[in-house]
């Protein structure tokens, strides 16, 4: 698709700077101007704040959802799968073992299928004005941070409670936050899109994530996959992000190495060619949306 | 070329129709692949080919479409409904790409495709003015430092801080407005937003408008409200189906498809009633080729009658644009006629010595009837016709402001 704004530089000298764009129809190869993303940082900013001032609106419990959600699967699971089940938690008491890795997980779930959704839920913007249509996938990812940073003060009490003290390699916390983001974003690019045109894609997304949800050791930990098969088990790039924040914030010995190295190497895959399918797709929305 | 604001070439812009290309669930595309390849084959040993396969089920909603607007120009475009307006207005505003040619755009655009777009009814005026305006495409300093302009033009100071939901519909309307008009792009693109609010705000925002204009902005305004577009646009251009058809001067270019569009509205295909089988309606003017306030109109129905019909009467209603009924003509009160055998063709109509309606749109509901049998049996089609602006009371054009009917009246004065 190829509405590139050029600045004429050959006009530019003998007039002003009005910037001169050219509206053709769309090519097979796009790229992405980073600059244009750039310029309406602000757009992105108001829509990230209005879905986040939307979210709990004339609910009683208001922002406590965003507790009360990992709590109550925190509860559920430590009774069912660590006490009943019996399965093991690498020495972490099971409970703040599976709400650490919750945490990243519903973040991860609600900007997965709210990235999917968004464009179809923003239809009327996307046949009425223009903007680069990547600002709303991202903005419905971004949105989730404020969860996460609510549920997260109720991980710092059982932190606390636990006496788990933190070592240096929270630092690296953030870094694992970012790749969580950064995969439901590429997932997200790719439904979205996918979304406008199959609606299909809305009722695979429930089954998706509990699918996901299964497949990445929330519940249980990694170290029961047996060595020689967990870089392959990286292939999901969630359960580096899960095993990275329990390794960051609760001190597990060993660092998820090359299972990390797989997931950021597969979750560059999916954001590259997410981007490409979203750029390419981008100039149809509006009229099959 | 530097004083060219909008250069557009050869633009054309097709459209698939039919359902299926458009939605499709997925298992359908997934057996269209897998079926595609033999359909190709197919087709290639027959000798077609894949265009054609194509073009069967599309259609150009503009097609080969070349013009220029100068920088600082008030362009006015106007057409019938599916004329192809608001795809070139979408594709100057790069929400949807074009199929063909190319368009150069120098300077920054705003479009104004709906008024109030992305407005989120839980959010309180005050933080749906930021939203709006920065999906409008305003920075957020540009949006503070126009904020009490915007609120005092929509007078909703004492709601700023209520939910839009909470709003009546006019205050909505006048608020989403109050942003729009604030908008201060190079080059504005408008789609028919002026059909919305009381007339007050409308001839608010058309002053406003006004304003724009003259602020050398390049404005693009559809519109089928044809008094906005005499009083705002310098040039305008005719569009029927994806072509320019005329383009030129905004008052010629308006009456001429003015004149062309009468001609049309009475040329209806038929209907059918129970006994009558309506040919066609036709209002038209003795004084000129279109319908000025004060001219003497003719209003004929020509039907041919299905059965025998004793006592043939007629009733004509006129309606504005709302809908309301502003007057109504009954042919019993006027005179009888004698009876209608079946098959028969026939013509009841009004001649009207001077039309007291001011310029605008108007309806006309018609029902036939026989007398006789006490039937009366509505034409339901309404049959739309155009007051155009004509220079009354001293010349001076009337707006909305006066209300509908046309009053023949005398100044007095006594000292």
């Amino acid at each position: 698709m190829e509405t590139e704004l050029i600045i004429n530089s050959q006009e530019a000298v003998v007039s002003d700077d009005t910037p001169s764009l050219t509206i053709r129809p769309p090519g097979n190869w796009t790229s992405i101007s980073l600059n244009e993303l750039w310029d309406y940082r602000e757009l992105l900013y108001f829509l990230t704040w209005r879905d986040i001032k939307v979210r709990y609106k004339q609910t009683v419990l208001g922002a406590a959802w965003a507790i009360i959600q990992p709590f109550f699967m925190m509860i559920v699971f430590s009774l069912f799968i660590g006490h009943l089940g019996g399965i093991p938690s690498d020495g972490i008491p099971y409970p703040i073992f599976v709400y650490c890795a919750l945490l990243p997980w519903q973040l991860f779930a609600h900007a997965l299928s709210e990235s999917s959704n968004s464009l179809v839920a923003n239809e009327r913007l996307i046949t009425k004005v223009y903007f680069p249509r990547l600002i709303v996938p991202i903005s419905a990812v971004l949105s989730g941070l404020v969860d996460f940073a609510i549920a997260f003060i109720i991980l710092l009490g059982m932190m606390s409670y636990y006496r788990i003290i933190p070592k240096l390699a929270i630092l690296t916390l953030p870094l694992f936050l970012l790749l969580a983001i950064i995969t439901a974003l590429s997932v997200g690019l790719w439904l979205s899109a996918l979304n406008v045109k199959y609606r299909d894609v809305r009722y695979t997304l429930g089954f998706l994530t509990q699918f996901w949800l299964f497949a990445t050791p929330v519940a249980y930990p990694s170290s029961i996959i047996p060595e020689s098969w967990r870089a392959l088990y990286g292939l999901n790039p969630m359960a580096g992000v899960v095993e990275g924040f329990r390794w960051a914030l609760l001190g597990k010995s060993e660092p998820p190495g090359a299972m990390l190295a797989v997931s950021v190497f597969v979750v560059l895959l999916l954001l590259f060619g997410g981007l490409h399918y979203f750029r390419r797709m981008e100039q149809t929305f509006a009229d099959i949306v | 070329m530097s004083n060219i604001a909008i250069r557009c070439e050869g633009l054309g812009k097709q459209y698939c129709i039919g359902g299926r290309e458009r939605y499709g669930a997925l298992r359908e595309t997934i057996t269209d692949t897998v079926k595609a390849p033999f359909r190709r084959l197919r087709s290639t040993l027959r000798g077609a080919s894949r265009a054609q396969e194509k073009g069967s089920n599309t259609f150009w909603a503009l097609k080969d479409l070349s013009f220029e607007i100068k920088r600082g120009e008030v362009v006015g475009i106007i057409g019938r409904n599916g004329a192809g307006k608001s795809t070139l207005l979408k594709i100057l505003s790069r929400i949807t790409a074009p199929t063909a040619g190319e368009v150069v755009i120098r300077g920054r655009v705003g479009s104004l495709l709906e008024v109030g777009t992305g407005f989120h009814p839980e959010l309180t005026g005050r933080e749906n003015i930021y939203l709006n305006g920065a999906i409008l495409g305003m920075k957020k300093a540009e949006i503070t430092r126009k904020f009490d302009e915007i609120v005092a033009f929509a007078g909703i100071e004492k709601f700023i801080d209520t939910p839009v939901k909470r709003y009546s519909s006019g205050m909505y309307v006048r608020l989403a407005f109050g942003v729009a008009v604030h908008l201060e792009p190079d080059i504005l693109v408008i789609d028919e937003v002026l059909a919305v609010g009381d007339a007050e705000f409308q001839r608010k925002c058309l002053y406003k408008m006004q304003e724009i204009g003259k602020a050398s902005r390049t404005i693009i305004l559809v519109s089928h409200n044809m008094a906005a577009v005499r009083s705002i646009c310098d040039t305008a251009f005719v569009l029927d189906k994806g072509k320019i058809i005329s383009h030129g001067e905004t008052n010629s270019v308006v009456d001429s498809y003015l004149a062309e569009q009468l001609y049309t509205n009475t040329q209806h295909a038929k209907v059918e009633t129970e006994s009558f089988s309506v040919d066609n309606v036709k209002i038209y003017s003795l004084n000129s080729s279109v319908i000025r306030t004060f001219d003497s109109v003719n209003v004929q129905v020509n039907f041919t009658a299905k059965t025998y019909i004793a006592d043939p009467g007629l009733y004509i209603g006129f309606l504005n644009s709302d809908g309301q009924r502003l007057a109504g003509l009954d042919f019993k009160d006027f005179r009888t006629v004698p009876p209608i055998p079946a098959g028969q063709k026939g013509s009841l109509g009004f001649s009207i010595s001077s039309l007291p309606l001011l310029h605008g749109s108007y309806q006309l509901e018609i029902h036939l009837k026989d007398m006789a049998e006490h039937k009366f049996e509505f034409i339901n089609q309404p049959f739309g016709f155009e007051v155009i602006e004509t220079p009354i009371y001293g010349g001076r054009k009337l707006d909305r402001w006066f209300g509908s009917i046309a009053i023949n009246a005398q100044a007095i004065a006594e000292y």
